[in-house]
């Protein structure tokens, strides 16, 4: 228990002592997953839709497909990645390992497939005949999908913050691709890491309580407006 | 309506400030970037921290420092995923080295390594004059003793000192732990148990660990650091020039006593000993 | 003949290896209000949806005021519609806002739809749930703001598919009394599908009978309760008993038709030997206790059996007869029924006049 307490007092001591590398640090982890949740999600809630909506031949692959990237091993995601992007690869010419925008592509990798099932889950979970009847009234498919999506918004905006709490928490990836360089790729998980192999528990601990703080903060935002209006249970006796 | 905005004002704020992230790929001309694989003990050992920046401000150069396990580190650099090595296992990279895979191989400095344990000492080690003649000691008492047990070149060096003292470790008393210096030195301290570990790091965990150090001196626990060059056919795009750079820069004399003097304010004694343009079997304790 | 609003031409929809759909040809005119029936998985829906321009046929084509429907034009043309289904489909939030999403859609500033609005609002009966959530809402509650959320947009075409079908009856008897007023004060062309015959009736002037994909007779509401075109026709509108016969006799438009059990005459003009079916409305059929064999008047036909079965409706008795030559289906108002007192197992004879029979 000391130890979580010397954690907080430490987290206390990095945040508003203005050590500007653990600013650093959260402000790249940030930057970078949420480039990576941003990226999932204009890819991934399309496709989602697609599948939900419409019938093509290998529909039943690409959901399958789908379904199983939501479980996939960060780590090996990472590893597979490195692969790719190592000097010794075949996409070694981009120069794009040890960079952060190898980690916010291996993060894409992740976050995608989660942001895609389970917005294809939340359409699906709409009454069929809603588009009809919204096209029936006039309106144009554009129109009809934004409807939609708002109609659905609360299982989509779960589809969000489950893209970004994947990828803000791993470390398996981000520490492949990313080689944990000191103001260069270092990220709050991958610093947690290091710190608790050097032993400084403290400061991991810290790093850990930081991490938390935001993930809760930003999901604190997000559930605020996913829970706007929504229908109250009944109490059941 | 209002919604809306703010929701977009904040994707616009969010955007702008990702540009700054360079997201085109080879934004930075490659010649700049230098890949330095090394172990994570020499990255904890806090060493570079100093170094790398000293590097970068003298040549411009800016390095990316890869710290893993040690036969990872050779790996990358055997692949080419990495312009320059800095590792202390001696065996593993006399083998690289003879395989053509890494060049110039240059000694850098030295540490050593050191036995400790509980204090009461139950095996009795500090009578020992050797330390695979302390390890037979604990093997025969069964003291609790934590091993690294992930191949790196603490573990290597542990496991040459069991291959001399003729056993091979096994049973409960026998702990693999899997993990870096600090979090095996953790188990250690917490099992009260005998565990191998180099002075730097143990110096650095300071009042953390409470097990005094039983075995010291002995030649065999030298731990000694070389830097390598990477053989530019090991793959494409190699940096030599910068790969050349870093290892000049590893034993040039103004870092050597840099080394020298590194630890001194912190724990009163240094932690490595400068030994570039020696030879192995120069050096003695 | 006036040019059709809507006109349908040689459409086909299938469904892998199974046509849900195959009309030929199907007009509707400008201010007229078409039922379709027909019993469930008959393409009633699938039907609604091709007229409605959500759904494009495999074959064939949709002319809209003339202009065939296209991809490019689908959205103008399915502007001047308005689509209302069996549920509701409203969107989270209160019931105006569900009402005037036709014209938030169509781009019409606040006032002017707060102007339009209101009076549907009122017509419906709903302008005091205005601001309510429309989860709280009763199902015949919802459904008219569906109601209003269709007309309010002034359609040239009103498609409805079974509106009343999730309603309880009373609801259900209420919504329909108030959309006939609608529809005829308004005078909007109206295609309805439903399976209920009495909503048919009571909405539809011309009436289409819709089975298996394909659409068997479309005409008045007249002719399609007495003159089924063929059996499956008879089935749908409500032609319960069905006598397959010979013809005996033919002169002056009057046929003598034979059967197992006896003879009876009817209207129509088929040669001797020809093989007929006679249909007869339940409503049509009177009952009485079997009083012996006597001299048929000129206008009526008797069959005797036996008392099957005595279901009570609301209003009615049904009575189910068994006959020599299979079932007869009649009704009976309460009254005449307790005059009678029947029982299952008397003997009685059926009686219906020579003008209720249809024959094919």
């Amino acid at each position: 228990m000391e130890l979580i307490w010397q954690g907080i007092v430490k987290a206390v001591e990095l945040v508003f002592g203005g050590d500007s590398e653990v600013w650093a640090i959260t402000w790249l982890s940030l930057k970078i997953s949420g480039s990576a949740t941003l990226i999932s999600l204009l890819l991934g809630i399309p496709l989602g839709i697609l599948l939900a909506l419409s019938r093509f031949p290998g529909r039943a692959i690409a959901v399958a497909l789908v379904n199983t990237g939501m479980g996939l091993p960060p780590v090996v995601v990472g590893l597979f990645i490195s692969i790719l992007l190592w000097r010794s690869g075949p996409l070694g010419f981009l120069e794009l390992i040890y960079t952060p925008s190898a980690m916010i592509i291996a993060q894409v990798v992740i976050a995608f497939p989660i942001v895609a099932g389970l917005t294809m889950a939340s359409f699906q979970s709409l009454d069929p005949n809603l588009a009809l009847q919204l096209l029936g009234i006039g309106a144009s498919k554009l129109q009809a999908l934004w409807l939609l999506c708002k109609e659905a918004r609360l299982p989509l905006l779960a589809a969000v913050m489950a893209g970004f709490g994947g990828v803000i928490s791993e470390v398996g990836a981000s520490m492949m691709v990313g080689g944990n360089i000191r103001a260069q790729t270092r990220v709050l998980t991958t610093a947690t890491v290091l710190e608790t192999s050097k032993g400084n528990f403290d400061i991991a601990i810290a790093l850990g309580l930081i991490l938390l703080t935001l993930c809760f903060a930003l999901n604190f935002l997000l559930t605020h407006i996913q829970q706007r209006g929504q229908m109250k249970w009944p109490r059941l006796s | 309506m209002r919604r809306l905005n703010t929701v977009v004002l904040c994707l616009a704020a969010a955007f702008s400030s990702f540009s700054g992230l360079k997201l085109a790929p080879g934004a930075e001309p490659k010649d700049r970037n230098v890949i330095l694989s090394t172990t994570t003990s020499t990255q904890d050992s806090g060493l570079l921290d100093v170094l790398v920046p000293l590097f970068e401000k003298q040549t411009g150069y800016t390095v990316k420092t890869i710290s893993v396990g040690t036969g990872q580190a050779l790996a990358l650099a055997a692949k080419g995923d990495a312009d320059v090595a800095l590792v202390h296992a001696p065996s593993l990279e006399k083998q690289y080295v003879a395989d053509g895979k890494l060049l110039n191989r240059r000694l850098v400095m030295y540490n050593d390594f050191v036995i400790i344990g509980p204090r009461s000492d139950p095996a009795k080690i500090k009578s020992a004059k050797t330390a695979s003649a302390a390890l037979r000691l604990i093997e025969q008492s069964k003291a609790r003793f934590v091993s690294r047990g992930d191949n790196s070149g603490t573990h290597n060096l542990e496991k040459t000192l069991w291959k001399e003292a003729g056993i091979e470790p096994k049973g409960d008393w026998y702990i693999e732990a899997g993990q870096g210096m600090g979090a095996t030195l953790g188990i250690a301290n917490e099992r009260n148990a005998y565990t191998i570990t180099d002075r730097g790091t143990y110096l650095a965990l300071g009042s953390r660990i409470s097990l005094p150090i039983l075995g010291e001196g002995d030649k065999a626990l030298l731990n000694i650091y070389s830097v390598m060059e990477v053989n530019p056919a090991n793959g494409p795009r190699i940096n030599t020039a910068g790969g050349k750079a870093f290892a000049d820069f590893m034993v040039a004399p103004q870092t050597q006593s840099v080394i020298k003097n590194f630890g001194v304010e912190k724990f009163s004694q240094p932690l490595f000993v400068p030994v570039a343009g020696k030879r192995e079997d120069e050096l003695g304790v | 003949m006036a040019e059709a609003l809507l006109a349908l031409r040689d459409i086909r929809v299938q469904y892998g290896a199974t046509t849900a759909l195959e009309v030929s040809s199907f007009d509707v005119h400008a201010g007229e209000v078409v039922a379709v029936i027909g019993p469930n998985g008959a393409g009633k829906s699938t039907l609604l949806r091709v007229m409605g321009l959500l759904q494009q046929p495999g074959s064939g084509s949709v002319y809209f005021r003339g202009e065939q429907a296209t991809p490019k034009n689908s959205l103008e043309m399915r502007r001047c519609m308005a689509s209302v289904f069996q549920e509701p489909l409203l969107l989270n939030g209160p019931v105006y806002s569900n009402a005037a999403l036709g014209l938030k859609l169509r781009g019409l500033p606040g006032d002017q739809i707060q102007k339009k609005l209101r009076p549907w609002l009122e017509r419906l009966g709903i302008a005091h749930l205005i601001s309510r959530q429309v989860r709280t809402l009763s199902g015949g509650e919802a459904q008219r703001t569906s109601l209003a959320r269709g007309l309010v947009l002034d359609p040239d075409l009103l498609l409805l598919d079974e509106p009343f079908s999730a309603l309880d009856a009373p609801t259900r008897e209420a919504l329909l009394l108030d959309l006939q007023e609608i529809l005829t004060e308004t005078g909007i062309t109206t295609v309805m599908v439903t399976h209920d015959l009495q909503e048919a009736a009571a909405l539809g002037k011309r009436i289409g009978v819709l089975s298996q994909g394909k659409l068997l007779q479309l005409g008045s509401q007249r002719e399609i309760l007495t003159r089924p075109l063929n059996e499956t026709v008879a089935a749908i509108v409500g032609m319960e008993t069905k006598i397959p016969g010979v013809v005996e006799q033919a002169a002056h438009g009057i046929i003598t038709v034979r059967f197992n059990g006896g003879t009876a005459r009817a209207m129509g003009d088929f040669s001797p030997g020809a093989k007929v079916i006679l249909c007869i409305r339940p409503e049509d059929i009177d009952v009485n206790h079997y009083r012996g064999e006597r001299q048929c008047p000129n206008e009526k036909n008797f069959i005797r059996g036996n008392v099957l079965r005595i279901s009570p409706l609301i209003a009615h008795y049904r009575i189910a007869i068994r006959t020599e030559f299979g079932c007869v289906a009649a009704l009976a108002s309460k009254s005449s029924f307790t005059e009678l007192s029947l029982h299952e197992g008397d003997d009685v004879s059926a009686s219906f006049s020579l003008a209720a029979v249809h024959v094919i």
